[in-house]
């Protein structure tokens, strides 16, 4: 049998288009075959999107419902009843700020999670470079949270109007940091899970209930100023903590910030979006055998 | 001629029976070996991949060293039963899997066909679903764009165009997909019996296209079929392939021959060519052509010797032979039933001679005997058969020189069928 090393002399010689190889290198992400297929992501987010509200009445505006719905029930049962403090923002304005930014990575890193299971059919049949099916995936619900934004912003010009005080700050700007952070940990995350639950299945359920409970311990209902001192440290090492609270600080004027939460929250989505994609990677080639 | 793919001792191994919790300890154990550079501790070598028997180990070898070489341009049939690794081989080809050792060379991009409408989404049109698909494919926008108008024209399907592929007839569906697949520009094309759907039509249309691909563009296809007609109209070269192994290489209808040939050398056929069906009570021992080469003369008697073994605790009478013949490509010729019965002892063996008048019907060539041991069947009476078994050995009948003025008829008919068309057809002016 030729070893490894002779194959690699031969392959400069003979220069071959491909080679395959049984051990493929850890971190060879093959960034440059999904820029190739660039187009292929865009049809899909297109499919997404289009197939979304196919034969449906309402069409598009499901969109708006499903935040809608949510805030209403928020407002009453944690504003009303539980009477949570909202930092003295409108409770519609505070809840629905948190769950765009939190359905956003949920979305994100559920649908992510199940990329290898419910790809399996196309997967099995066809070669593309596997990682453009979760970053559609994060794409086409980036057009959904623009489109939720489009809501909130909306609900926040008519609170205005009627008199309501708040007012965007400066730190508006971070907010396509924000957008990025928050894609590049539902990515990540999600890439982790769906490669471990190609073969273990435990973690599917584990996610169904686990992404509800995380939302827990991230402040969507209730703001991190209601923490107290000692535990504070707690929640914040919850990277979504950051991102909720600033886009918070940004677009209603109510929010904790601080350099090194932020420089932290960084760091970490780095770390889960960098170990993802080895993982990813790693499980990509062969797991169409485990499925 | 430029190597288009070149393939070197690779094998692939498959895990199979069920994944479950003994797989985190063996994982941990694989990962530890393979970290420390050392082989995967639950790869055995040696086991072959044959599904009717049972192996060792949990480790099947579905291809096994597989060594090939592919010329630019040619196309190259695969062929083997169910489970010989083809489709394996041909999804390590399109990238869907990795070779377990081994390696895989290719010059050019590759398209692979190994189901059509791949991703086709059953909501969107028939529009959206081009160009998705192309683009699943590996096809840029553009690229799909400019050949639009070919494809839907290719796929007779422009007046649905814009309807959801859901509301599509299956063959419909099938069209469109192929469509797509066959204005892929690649260097080489991989296509996996996809062509079994569709109408007679649409797959004169498809090797049609194929052959053009190939044969006109200059581009490789390997192309798998149970189908052997279509093997041998598209590709001139064939392999084929048992329980993971290539196991022969060359001309396609040398191939085909091969595969549809059992070896016609043994004279004496064992239990296992045999296939019980409904009881295994009784069972056929062993058959004997008379004649060392398993072949007869043309208009020669069929002498059969048959030993038959009775596992039964009682007597069975009126037994009976039903005697047939198959072509190669197991298309019934003839078949009858034997005249007289015969009974076997409990646990008795019976050796029977089977004489068949000698034939003139019959076209020189192979032909499988198929043979059903009956139970309860009187000649004419009510047909209640029991304990069936039926084998195919081959014989073949050879050519002869003239006999009562036939010879010249056949010869003029050879390879034309099986039945001798015996009557003289006559020319007369008007």
């Amino acid at each position: 049998m030729i070893s490894n090393t002779t194959l690699m002399t031969q392959k400069k010689i003979e220069d071959w288009d491909l080679v395959l190889l049984p051990q493929k290198k850890l971190f060879d992400l093959q960034l440059i075959k999904v820029w190739r297929y660039r187009d292929l992501l865009m049809l899909l987010v297109r499919r997404d999107f289009v197939s979304f509200y196919k034969q449906t009445i309402l069409g598009p505006l499901w969109f708006f419902i499903q935040p809608l719905v949510t805030t209403i029930t928020f407002t009453v049962i944690f504003g009303r009843l539980a009477g949570i403090s909202t930092d003295g923002l409108p409770q519609p304005l505070f809840y629905m700020a948190g769950i765009t930014t939190w359905n956003y990575f949920s979305d994100s890193l559920t649908k992510t999670s199940t990329v290898f299971r419910d790809n399996a059919g196309i997967f099995g049949k066809v070669y593309f470079p596997r990682l453009i099916m979760p970053l559609s995936i994060v794409v086409s619900n980036l057009i959904k949270f623009g489109i939720q934004l489009l809501l909130l912003i909306i609900m926040m010009a008519y609170f205005k109007l009627n008199g309501s005080s708040f007012s965007p700050t400066i730190y508006i700007l971070l907010f396509p940091i924000l957008i990025l952070l928050m894609a590049g940990q539902g990515l990540g995350l999600g890439l982790i899970i769906t490669a471990m639950t190609n073969k273990y299945r435990d973690l599917a359920f584990l996610v169904l209930f686990g992404v509800q409970l995380l939302m827990y311990a991230t402040p969507v209902i209730y703001p991190l100023s209601t923490v107290s001192e000692k535990y504070r440290w707690i929640v914040s090492l919850n990277p979504m903590t950051t991102i909720v609270e600033t886009s918070r600080l940004g677009l209603l004027g109510q929010g904790y910030f601080s350099w090194l939460n932020f420089t932290y929250t960084v760091v970490i989505t780095m770390a889960i979006l960098f170990a993802g994609s080895v993982i990813f990677n790693r499980v990509e080639k062969s797991f169409i055998d485990k499925v | 001629m430029n190597t288009a793919i070149k393939i070197e001792n690779l094998s692939k191994a498959y895990q199979i029976g069920q994944f479950g919790t003994g797989t985190i300890s063996h994982d941990i154990n694989r990962w530890w070996a393979l970290w420390r550079g050392k082989e995967d501790p639950y790869l055995k070598l040696g086991e072959t991949n044959d599904r009717s028997t049972k192996g060792t180990s949990d480790i099947v070898w579905s291809l096994k060293d597989i060594n090939l070489e592919v010329e630019q341009g040619t196309a190259v049939g695969i062929i083997g039963k169910n489970g010989a690794g083809k489709s394996t081989l041909l999804k390590i080809l399109s990238q869907v899997t990795t070779p377990t050792t081994g390696s895989l060379k290719v010059r050019g991009r590759i398209a692979s066909l190994l189901e059509v409408g791949t991703g086709f989404h059953p909501e969107l049109t028939g529009r959206e679903n081009i160009f998705l698909n192309g683009a699943i494919l590996g096809m840029r926008k553009s690229e799909i764009k400019s050949k639009f108008d070919e494809i839907v024209d290719f796929s007779g399907v422009e007046r649905y165009i814009d309807t959801p592929v859901k509301r599509y007839s299956s063959g419909m569906y099938v069209r469109l997909a192929f469509a797509v697949a066959a204005h892929l520009e690649s260097e080489i094309l991989i296509v996996d019996e996809v062509l079994a759907v569709g109408d007679a039509e649409f797959q004169k249309k498809c090797m049609g296209k194929m052959g053009d691909v190939s044969k006109e563009q200059g581009r490789t296809i390997l192309f798998v079929s149970h189908n052997m007609q279509m093997v041998s109209a598209l590709c001139p070269q064939s392999i084929m392939l048992k329980n993971g192994e290539i196991i022969a290489k060359g001309l396609t209808s040398d191939i085909i021959n091969t595969y549809l040939n059992p070896d016609t050398s043994d004279v004496t056929l064992t239990l296992n060519d045999f296939r019980p069906s409904g009881g295994k009570q009784i069972r056929i021992e062993s058959i004997k052509i008379d004649n060392p080469l398993n072949s007869l003369d043309y208009y020669q008697p069929v002498t059969l010797q048959i030993e038959v073994r009775s596992l039964m605790k009682r007597k069975m009478e009126n037994l009976n032979f039903s005697f047939g013949l198959n072509d190669l490509r197991d298309r019934p010729v003839c078949n009858s039933c034997t005249s007289d019965s015969f009974s076997i002892e409990p646990d008795g063996l019976v050796k029977i001679r089977l004489t068949i008048d000698k034939n003139k019907h019959l076209m020189p060539g192979k032909y499988k005997v198929a043979l059903n041991l009956i139970e309860g069947y009187q000649f004419g009476g009510i047909y209640e058969s029991k304990d069936m078994i039926y084998g195919f050995p081959v014989i073949e009948i050879r050519p002869t020189e003239s006999i009562d003025g036939y010879a010249d008829s056949y010869r003029w008919n050879q390879g034309w069928g099986s039945i001798l068309f015996n009557n003289h057809i006559e020319v007369t002016p008007l």
